[in-house]
Formats: C-alpha cells, sequence, structure tokens
C-alpha cells in the first residue's frame, strides 16, 4: 500500500507521528496522478503549488502548530475559483480564465493546512450526471464490470473528484451538489459523498449554476474522513448572503456509533416502477442494518417525490439561465471572432454559442423559457409552489419523529460512456430522482457504499437528515459503513 | 405545450444564443421534450401555497453602504478579452 491510498484519518495520524512527511505524501499523490492520466480526473495540475503547500505543513508539523487538515492533499472541482490556477467549470467560455481570488471553501481548506493536487473534471457548468458534458472530455470510473473492460461513467456532476477519490489519486476532494452531483457520483465509485444543509458551506467564490440549490461538500473514502473534511469546509462566510450564522459541531465527535432509538423513516414512494431488484434488496440490507444497530424502522410517505424532478427541471435551468448571462465575452473568457460590421449582440450570441455546450445551451434556453413572459406563472411559479410542497413532506415527516431518511442513492450502478449518447435529455435527467428532493428542501444528504450489484459494481444509499443536523447525519452513515463493511477497490488498469 | 420553429428561434435569441436556422426545428423539438415532462407540475393542486422563496425561513442581511474594497483595476480587467486604457472593451455600440 502507497500513501496516496492512506485516508485521511490515517494519513493525519501519520504526518503527526512523524511516520511520513507531507512532501513524501504528496509526492505520492502527484505520482499516482501522473499514472492515472487514462481517467481523466485531473484536468489542471498543479504539483507547484502542492509542494510549496506541502513544504510549508512538514515546517508546521514539527513546531507542533498544525491545523486540522495538515499536509493532506486534496484535489478541487473545477467549479471553485482558485487563485493564479484555470477556473474554468469545465466550460470553453471559461478558457484561460484565472481568478485573482480565492473561493472561501478553498481559502479556508488551505487555511487549515491543506494541500492542492490540482484541479477535477466535472460536468460543464456542473450540468450533467455522467462527467460526458465537460469541455475536457469524460472523465472515467475507476471501476468496470466484472470480465469487461467497457469504461464507465463516474457520474456527475463531480464525476472527476468522485474518480480521483476512488482509484487514490488524493486523499479527498471538494464536490458540488445542485441534483445529486456530489451523491451520484459517490455512489457510482464506491466513496462517501455528502451535500451539507443549504448554507451551512458558503458558495462565494463557486461558479454558480442554481443558486437556491447549489451546496459544496466534501468527497472521501469514509465518513470519519467526510466529517473532516466538512469541518474545514463550512461555517458562516459575510461574502455568501445566504450562508447561515450557525455555530458548526465538531462532526467528527459525532461518530459514535450509537443510533439506538434513533427513528429512520423508509419512504414508500422512492420505490420506483422498474427499480432493478438489486436497488431494492440493497435497500432492505440497509435497513435491516440500521434495525439491527438498534434505530426504530417507520415507513414514511413523502406523497410530493414524484414532482420533485419535473419542478427541479424549471427552477436549475431558470437560474442557470439567470447565472449564466454573465458569460458575455466581456470581462472574463472566450469571446469569439467577430465579421465586419458585427455589433454587440453578434458578439454576445456567437461567444455563447461557442463557448456553451449542447446541454448548456439547452437549460439556459429552458431556463429563458420558463421565465418569459406569458409562462412565468405557468411553469416558474408553479414549480416554486410543488416545491413548498415538496419541502413540506420532509418537515412532517421531521416534526413525527423521524430522525433520518433511508433511501437507494441512485437507480442503478454506473453506466457505460456514451450509453446514454442517443437518449433524450430527460432519460438522463432521471438518475437524479432519488437525490433531488433534497437539494429542493435544502436538506443535508448524505451516500454511502454499501454493496456490489452482480457485475462488481458498487451501490450506495442514500441517508436524509434534519435541516443543520450534519453531525446526526454522519453519525448514521457511519453505522451503516460500519454495517456494511465496504471494502471493495477497483481493481488497477490505468 | 409545444414549441414550434418560430418560439425556438424567439427563445435562442432571448438567451443571445446563436442557433442557425437549420437548427431550429432539432431544438424545438428537443425544447418540447423537456416542457412536455414538466407538465406533470399541472397534476399539483397548488392552491393556496406561496411560491418558495427560500429553502431556510432567513431574511437576507443587510450591510452598510460603504466602500469595503476597490483600487484593484489591474485586477479587474486581468481575464478581460480585450482591455484598453482601463475600461473593457467592445465592438462599437451604435444605436
Amino acid at each position: 500500500m502507497t500513501a496516496n491510498s492512506l485516508t485521511i484519518a490515517a494519513a493525519r495520524d501519520a504526518l503527526r507521528g512523524g511516520e511520513i512527511s507531507a512532501v513524501d505524501l504528496t509526492m505520492a499523490c502527484l505520482t499516482a496522478i501522473d499514472a492515472g492520466d487514462g481517467l481523466n480526473a485531473f484536468v489542471h495540475k498543479t504539483p507547484e503549488i502542492a509542494l510549496e503547500q506541502a513544504r510549508a505543513a512538514d515546517a508546521r508539523l514539527q513546531t507542533g502548530d498544525a491545523p486540522a487538515l495538515c499536509g493532506i492533499p486534496l484535489g478541487i472541482k473545477d467549479l471553485f475559483c482558485t487563485k493564479g490556477v484555470p477556473s474554468q467549470a469545465a466550460s470553453n467560455i471559461l478558457r484561460g480564465f484565472r481568478p485573482e481570488y480565492e473561493s472561501t471553501v478553498t481559502s479556508r481548506l488551505f487555511g487549515a493546512g491543506a494541500v492542492m493536487l490540482g484541479k477535477l473534471n466535472m460536468d460543464e457548468f456542473a450540468m450533467g450526471s455522467s462527467n460526458e458534458t465537460s469541455c475536457y472530455g469524460n472523465a472515467v470510473n475507476p471501476w468496470r464490470r466484472e470480465g469487461s473492460n467497457v469504461a464507465l461513467t463516474p457520474g456527475g456532476s463531480s464525476g472527476g473528484s468522485a474518480s480521483a477519490v476512488a482509484a487514490d489519486l488524493c486523499l479527498g476532494a471538494t464536490g458540488t451538489d445542485t441534483g445529486g452531483s456530489i451523491r451520484q457520483p459517490a455512489a457510482f465509485t464506491g466513496i462517501t459523498g455528502i451535500k451539507p444543509t443549504y448554507g451551512r458551506v458558503s458558495r462565494w467564490g463557486i461558479v454558480a449554476f442554481a443558486s437556491s440549490l447549489d451546496q459544496a461538500g466534501p468527497m472521501a473514502k469514509s465518513v470519519r474522513d467526510a466529517a473532516i473534511l466538512l469541518q474545514g469546509m463550512a461555517g458562516h462566510d459575510p461574502k455568501d448572503s445566504t450562508s447561515a450564522e450557525i455555530a458548526v459541531p465538531d462532526f467528527e465527535a459525532a461518530l459514535t456509533g450509537d443510533i439506538r432509538g434513533k427513528v429512520i423513516g423508509i419512504p414508500r414512494e422512492y420505490r420506483m416502477d422498474g427499480m432493478p431488484a438489486e436497488i431494492e434488496a440493497l435497500w432492505q440490507k440497509g435497513i435491516a442494518m440500521m434495525r439491527d444497530a438498534g434505530a426504530e424502522i417507520r415507513d414514511i410517505s413523502l406523497p410530493y417525490t414524484k414532482y420533485a424532478l419535473p419542478a427541479y427541471y424549471v427552477i436549475a435551468p431558470a437560474e442557470a439561465s439567470s447565472n449564466l448571462a454573465r458569460y458575455d465575452g466581456v470581462r472574463y473568457g472566450h469571446r469569439a471572432r467577430l465579421a465586419q460590421g458585427d455589433g454587440i449582440t453578434e458578439m454576445y450570441e456567437k461567444t455563447r454559442a461557442e463557448g456553451f455546450g449542447k446541454e448548456v445551451q439547452r437549460r439556459v434556453m429552458i431556463g429563458t423559457y420558463v421565465l418569459s413572459a406569458g409562462f412565468y406563472d405557468a411553469y416558474y411559479n408553479r414549480a416554486r409552489k410543488v416545491r413548498a410542497l415538496i419541502k413540506r413532506d420532509f418537515e412532517l415527516a421531521f416534526a413525527a419523529g423521524v430522525d433520518a431518511i433511508l433511501t437507494p442513492a441512485t437507480p442503478s450502478a454506473a453506466f457505460g460512456l456514451g450509453e446514454m449518447a442517443d437518449a433524450d435529455p430527460v432519460a438522463m435527467y432521471l438518475n437524479d430522482v432519488f437525490t433531488v428532493t433534497v437539494n429542493l428542501a435544502g436538506l443535508p444528504g448524505i451516500a454511502v457504499p454499501v454493496g456490489l450489484d452482480g457485475q462488481g459494481l458498487p451501490l450506495g444509499l442514500q441517508l436524509i437528515g434534519r435541516p443543520w443536523d450534519e453531525a446526526g447525519l454522519l453519525n448514521h452513515a457511519y453505522v451503516l459503513e460500519r454495517a456494511a463493511g465496504f471494502v471493495a477497490k477497483a481493481e488497477k488498469w490505468w | 405545450m409545444s414549441i414550434d420553429t418560430d418560439t425556438a428561434r424567439k427563445v435562442a435569441k432571448l438567451a443571445r444564443i446563436r442557433v442557425e436556422e437549420a437548427g431550429l426545428p432539432a431544438l424545438a423539438r428537443e425544447l418540447s421534450g423537456i416542457l412536455t415532462f414538466m407538465e406533470q407540475l399541472n397534476e399539483v393542486d397548488v392552491a393556496g401555497i406561496e411560491p418558495m422563496v427560500s429553502v431556510t425561513p432567513m431574511r437576507l442581511k443587510r450591510r452598510d453602504d460603504v466602500v469595503t474594497d476597490g483600487g484593484i483595476q489591474d485586477e479587474v480587467l486581468k481575464n478581460a478579452p480585450l482591455a484598453r486604457e482601463g475600461f473593457f472593451a467592445v465592438p462599437k455600440v451604435v444605436e
């Protein structure tokens, strides 16, 4: 075992115990990254920054002044603005953009001593569920079906983050989640990912997709690592007016492994028609694990669940069409070459046609349509009302005493890259069917690997928590993780 | 609601995304498909429900109306595709 395959918790102990230096740990990751080019997970490598940060971390470790993440090498999703380093949101329209500032999340992580290895692949502007809309090309899942060499998707939009963590190219990574973009790729690659409560983590300096839904979170090799990373990311930020002024508890200390007497809700509406038998079996397995741990299992109803996806696909594109209006070829990024006589409108139109990929264009136009005069009430306002009903479903369940809700994370295991190419866009949207409700309601949700399917691919379950109760949610996830005992790793082919 | 070619052209114009005439029928079909999916929302009785504004009941914070940052013209212009004499430069705008 090489150092890059350590968990954050184990590396922290090894660094503090002097068994390994931050520079050696970082070098092990940089070597793994170069050997992992076939995964196309890291799209901008930053070895100079990494080694400089690692040397600084070693100096602090030696003086005994080591903050929580001192010397821990991480990958950063390309959606985060990192000072002086390309931050493109996997879009051609931001080619060449090097921010003059650092996102709040990354500055917190670096302030806590973390090391940046580079920027990670993703779907363009985080719009996608397979990492196939990226301007950098597909990220690839380190997992393959047994006896097959077909390249599979790592999921999306945080596909590069998932692939890099699962393949041990880094110890952990940042992700963002607007409709499932942390939890679905985590489930597809056998790792853990948590989307915090809306407002727990600052959105400042993260390229905006749908501002009322976007939330950043960690992607990690274990629940404990997710807790450690979330601690480094969370907290009030005056620069994000939606960031909550609520104290951040000690997430790692909450991992007691004791959930006796807690009530786990099982929502009947998440039993979808045509759901694969393996997913249902996995869910039942998870229910049994929680029961064996002393929790009370309770059937619950979240009646508006089936309307979550259509509501999401009104609200998210509406917000995106507004957020992405800033890409006009004036202040940053790409500007189209203009023809003789072209005016400013032609500049906007050509720049955006060249710079945005197909899926982004589609969503911007859908958003434009649902916000346009005459349709605003019929689509956008109606969707926001349905959203209120979806949130109320959860509020009623929690008010009735439910502590956490257990569901499948995804409707299938990872699918093949290109397999959905001819499907209509709505078929791809169905990937988010179990995760999108959580964003609409602003709740915390976590995906935990629980087993393998018949073809040897990882499958995950999702736990949904009460608002601001990431600590309790992580503890529930910790119980599930320990009971599942998921230790499988992808066989190295890259 | 089905989107025809004329509506697709209008939406593309509003979104400031150039779509060639030949691409409009396919775009109209795609947008129609997505909108059909959204029609499910019409089944929901939303009478008396307020549209959600924010997931957590919070008032957006206010701050004093004072300058807290600035004097960084070079940084602001650094990523501009075209900047001249301290300004962003764009094609001539004549109305």
